[in-house]
């Protein structure tokens, strides 16, 4: 379990991206009051889902306007086909942790995990 | 209904087949395309798959596993249609009747006139395109651009990054200046000069030379630029030749309605070959843009299923993308609605910026550069504003 940040500095709407794992997780919390994890990375193209537009339960790549589910990791259009992981949260202490999934990620053709060519 | 036909088998084509079948439609539904390829996604085609990142099976637009019951017609283009019968002929010389037809035979690229029979010379819109585009640049040392567009642009720096000698001859101020401006356009200009892309501006192409195969182009002040590889990327014409007399209303497009309704009864029309009526501007006009098709697919389903009653909701402003180089460029908006343009955050000199477009005070467009999480806050700003219409 790898801690994130305090509860409080995460606001609703809000999202950030944890870096210290490989490949990075996305956290959202949802304008609902939900505290979702997904991978940060788009499967179509090296973007940060982070910094895509967040409304409900969806995010929307920056980039291309895919949109995943937080909730399954499913994508609704073109141009990704494949879902992203989900990772589980758990807040304790009023403090934000995600569970990392064990399952393989889906990365974009062309982005490699560190150390692998 | 009980059959309905798509013609067209790229992004707008298969977002609306799967719209119509997500929309609840369950008759037979027939996919023609020109093509003989299942659709793919041609934005890379100018960028990672020229360069040789990615491969024809990452272009596919279709998820493992999908099932929508589609009956392809590939490899075979329409030649014909009668509105009224609803009855579209084929290139193999036979006919579909259908009850529901979707026009979504996109754009194709402008060539230029004299250059048909020259090896050499290209232009890029499809997978053939590219594919022989990139083995002739494979041996290539010289290429000469012409047309500062997003195709243009985008293998100007592709093939600058693939270590050719890159020139790019521009008719306007700067590459990309038609649609963001020409202010921004000489940042866009700056970063391609800066990675070493020559830029011959206000010029113009009087011949491409060569005999069998082009060595060069000719420009209207006598330059000779040479060439082992020419691209020609000067626009696009909307695919509706196959309409002429069918009774379907054609402008610089299928002109319809702001729901994609033809003036044929049970026909629509999406994507690059459709002029939609757009109600704040009071104009037709064809977004050729790729989120423009995946926005629209939906509506132009539901106008087909009930027979025009639906009610769209208010189109998205346009947005569009390019990738040049290590810059990401993100736009959405008019800018030729705006009388300012100023530099929000970041700077220009730097290729990491966001400029905000407004006329008095409303914004009415933003371009980000390398800016994706500044460029989303904005555009959310920029789309949740009210619509004001004249």
């Amino acid at each position: 379990m790898i801690p994130v940040c305090p509860l409080a500095s995460l606001p609703r709407g809000e999202a950030l991206r944890l870096d210290v794992v490989d490949p990075p997780i996305a956290v959202f919390h949802t304008d609902e009051g939900d505290i979702l994890a997904i991978d940060d990375t788009c499967t179509h193209q090296d973007a940060s889902l982070a910094d895509g537009w967040l409304e409900g339960c969806e995010i929307e790549c920056p980039l291309h306007a895919s949109r995943f589910n937080l909730r399954t990791g499913e994508v609704d259009a073109p141009p990704a086909k494949r879902p992203v992981r989900v990772h589980q949260v758990v807040v304790e202490n009023d403090v934000i942790h995600v569970v990392p999934s064990d399952a393989p990620p889906n990365l974009p053709p062309g982005v490699t995990l560190k150390g692998q060519a | 209904m009980k059959t309905v036909c798509v013609v067209g088998a790229s992004l707008a084509g298969l977002l609306t087949a799967r719209a119509l079948r997500s929309q609840g439609y369950g008759g037979r539904l027939v996919v023609v395309g020109a093509e003989e390829h299942r659709p793919y996604d041609r934005p890379p085609l100018s960028k990672d798959f020229l360069k040789g990142v990615i491969g024809e099976s990452d272009l596919a637009l279709e998820g493992g596993g999908e099932q929508q019951d589609i009956d392809w017609r590939l490899g075979v283009a329409a030649t014909g249609l009668d509105a009224t019968a609803r009855r579209i002929t084929l290139s193999d010389g036979t006919s579909l009747v259908a009850d529901g037809i979707v026009i979504a035979t996109g754009a194709a690229a402008r060539t230029l006139p004299g250059t048909e029979a020259l090896r050499g010379v290209h232009t890029l819109r499809t997978l053939d395109d590219a594919r022989a585009l990139r083995a002739d640049l494979a041996t290539a040392r010289r290429l000469v651009v012409i047309g500062g567009g997003f195709i243009g642009a985008e293998v100007a720096a592709t093939a600058r990054e693939l270590g050719l000698d890159v020139t790019l001859v521009e008719s306007g101020e700067a590459p990309l200046a038609a649609v963001v401006g020409p202010t921004m356009g000489r940042v866009i200009a700056d970063l391609h000069e800066r990675r070493g892309v020559r830029l011959v501006r206000h010029a113009y192409v009087t011949e491409v030379t060569g005999t069998d195969r082009a060595d060069g182009v000719r420009l209207a002040d006598g330059t000779h630029l040479p060439a082992d590889v020419v691209v020609v990327g000067i626009g696009a014409v909307p695919s509706t030749g196959w309409l002429h007399g069918s009774g379907v209303e054609l402008g610089d497009g299928v002109l319809c309605d702001e729901g994609g309704g033809t003036s044929a009864p049970g026909i629509v029309a999406v994507g690059d070959c459709a002029a939609w009526y757009d109600p704040v501007r009071g104009r037709h006009h064809r977004v050729e843009h790729w989120t423009g098709a995946r926005q629209r697919a939906a509506v132009a389903a539901a106008t087909l299923l009930s027979a025009g009653t639906a009610r769209p909701e208010p189109a998205r402003p346009a947005y569009f993308w390019s990738d040049q180089f290590d810059v990401k460029i993100q736009f959405i908006g008019h800018a030729g609605d705006a009388d300012t343009v100023t530099v929000e955050e970041g700077d220009p000199a730097d290729h990491s910026f966001l400029a905000a477009y407004r006329q008095g005070d409303r914004l009415v467009a933003v371009l980000g550069v390398n800016q994706v999480r500044l460029f989303t806050r904005w555009r959310r700003h920029l789309e949740t504003a009210p619509v004001q219409t004249g």
